[in-house]
């Protein structure tokens, strides 16, 4: 080997790395891309409160006593929560712990690739599927089960920043969850059993007015309850505020826990976050 | 020239690594030249894919000082990591999207990356480049693997046992692409326990037994260093083979003519092979 096909290396102009912005979105597109690539996965993931709220808003349908809604109008600002951390924190906890355990994760960190770059990736994914979740509840809700959009500008504006602090909340969690499943195999079970637990203490499927008063305040630790609650007041007349604990829609606290949330998760996120399995150290 | 240019690519003194009880890495000594092919030749277990792994900057260490490209690969920065390709030993690529898709955008993480097309071509996938990954075998996963590998352009190519599960032409076929781009001037590592990969590719290589280097040196001078002893085998006249070995086996033949006056039935002398030598150093001769 002659010494002059020996690359300069270290000499080597300092070249300008991709900014983390770019690749983030860059990084977005793809997720995007791979998750419509799983037909599979599209249709159970966004089937999957759809069917739940044709199933609770069809069997329980009366008046609410003295709230002037019907149960069916209940469901759809519950189903809408759920929809909302079922395509973040359902999603993202799995999908991650199987791409850890699949060593997808490793090989990025092998890269040059920002470690930010692949969170801001989830986010659009996330961003994108929670908006396309949330529209087709909205649908069904305002044409089968007689839920007006609201009317006035400030309403809109609240429905916003409960979506995005929600949303952001749940997926920070999600991460976070991720590592907590030892494999790819047991990713689902670890995920989806406090999810499911958070939905019935929430006002997910049964009424808060039902739910025990300790059992709702073990919810309220949790972003899941604020973010029924806070679409309960989008989406509800005023009448209905006497099934709520506090006899309000409380929507300062509701932005005070979603935003506590979003800065919590991100801590633990990045207190917790592995890019291997424990097994690979 | 400039001090970098004698400088070690990869210069590891003393490394160690325990997991436990285990002692994985047992105070490994390598210095890699830049723009040579190193192999890193020894058995399962042996502590190969730890070293590389603590190399890559996957993997802590529990002693010893570690440079690679001149930085402390446990605080490797973007920048340090855009000059390290690696080439990992389970493959582990985007199953949805297609090859040319992912090699497109890994080309992305990198500041002066390699043309996507060509390194598709270098690697022999342009058949497979609208394929989705899921649909490639197992040998064509490997290969796109080394593409997203080189796609960076990298100075250092750390490559952990590219070539287990490969069919003998595939092999060839894999050799023959480390040989260009070593032509190219990259520095080349690559771990490995077929003993001909090595003979074949590698500059120098350190044989690795149970976490420790037990020889190092070129292929041909460790054999050379290693497999003076030769055996010697005839027959006696009541049927009963025998061996012996010598370092003088020429004495030995011309013993045996005197004994047998003439021909030596059953003669066969055997010098050690390069396998023979390697077997010896890495304790492994009963598994012959």
């Amino acid at each position: 080997m002659t010494t002059t096909a020996v690359r300069a290396g270290a000499e080597a102009p300092a070249q300008r790395l991709p900014g983390a912005w770019g690749l983030g979105l860059r990084r977005g597109a793809l997720e995007i891309k791979q998750f419509f690539r799983q037909r599979d996965q599209v249709v159970f993931t966004f089937a999957f409160p759809v069917v739940f709220l044709f199933l609770f808003a069809s069997i329980f349908h009366d008046d609410v006593h003295g709230s002037g809604v019907t149960a069916s109008q209940l469901y759809v600002p519950a189903m809408m929560a759920s929809g909302i951390m079922s395509t973040s924190f359902q999603s993202l906890g799995i999908s991650i712990a199987v791409e850890r355990d699949e060593k997808v994760l490793r090989r990025l960190r092998g890269t040059p690739m920002p470690p930010s770059a692949y969170f801001l990736g989830k986010i659009w994914l996330v961003l994108f599927t929670g908006v396309v979740e949330t529209a087709i509840l909205l649908l069904v809700g305002t044409t089968l089960y007689g839920v007006d959009l609201p009317s006035d500008a400030s309403r809109w504006f609240d429905f916003a920043w409960i979506f995005v602090l929600g949303l952001t909340g749940c997926a920070l969690l999600g991460i976070a969850i991720s590592s907590v499943p030892k494999s790819a195999k047991s990713a689902s079970s670890v995920v989806v059993l406090p999810f499911l637990v958070l939905q019935f203490i929430s006002g997910v499927y049964i009424s808060i007015d039902t739910i025990p008063d300790w059992m709702l305040n073990v919810g309220a630790l949790f972003p899941l309850k604020w973010l029924c609650q806070g679409l309960r007041g989008v989406f509800l007349p005023d009448s209905a505020r006497v099934l709520e604990q506090a006899g309000s829609w409380e929507f300062g606290k509701v932005a005070l826990v979603l935003a506590a949330w979003c800065v919590g998760g991100l801590v633990l996120c990045l207190l917790t976050f592995r890019w291997k399995t424990r097994r690979d150290g | 020239m400039t001090a970098h240019a004698n400088e070690l690519a990869v210069d590891v003194r003393g490394l160690r690594k325990q997991y436990g009880d285990v002692t994985a890495v047992d105070g490994i000594d390598l210095g890699i030249r830049r723009g040579e092919v190193f192999g890193l030749l020894g058995p399962n277990g042996a502590g190969k894919s730890t070293t590389v792994e603590i190399l890559q900057g996957n993997r802590t260490r529990d002693g010893g000082e570690v440079s690679v490209l001149g930085s402390d690969p446990a605080t490797g920065t973007r920048a340090w990591r855009s000059r390290v390709g690696i080439v990992w030993q389970d493959e582990s690529a985007p199953a949805e999207l297609t090859v040319r898709e992912t090699v497109r955008h890994f080309a992305r993480y990198y500041p002066r990356p390699r043309d996507p097309e060509e390194v598709i071509g270098l690697v022999g996938l342009e058949a497979k480049a609208g394929s989705r990954i899921k649909a490639l075998s197992g040998g064509q996963r490997r290969r796109l693997d080394v593409a997203l590998g080189v796609i960076g352009d990298p100075d250092l190519l750390l490559l952990d046992e590219p070539t287990t599960g490969f069919d003998p032409a595939a092999r060839r076929q894999f050799w023959d692409l480390i040989r260009l781009l070593s032509d190219e001037g990259t520095t080349i590592l690559l771990t490995t326990h077929y003993l001909e990969e090595a003979e074949a590719l590698a500059d120098r290589l350190a044989v690795v037994a149970k976490g420790q280097v037990v020889a190092e040196g070129e292929p041909a001078a460790l054999r050379e260093r290693y497999g003076t002893e030769a055996t010697v085998e005839w027959t006696e006249p009541d049927g009963v083979t025998r061996t012996e070995r010598t370092d003088t086996p020429t004495r030995t033949v011309a013993e045996l003519m005197r004994r047998f006056d003439g021909e030596i039935p059953g003669l066969r002398v055997v010098r050690p092979t390069l396998e023979d030598v390697y077997l010896r150093l890495t304790g492994q001769e009963d598994a012959r």
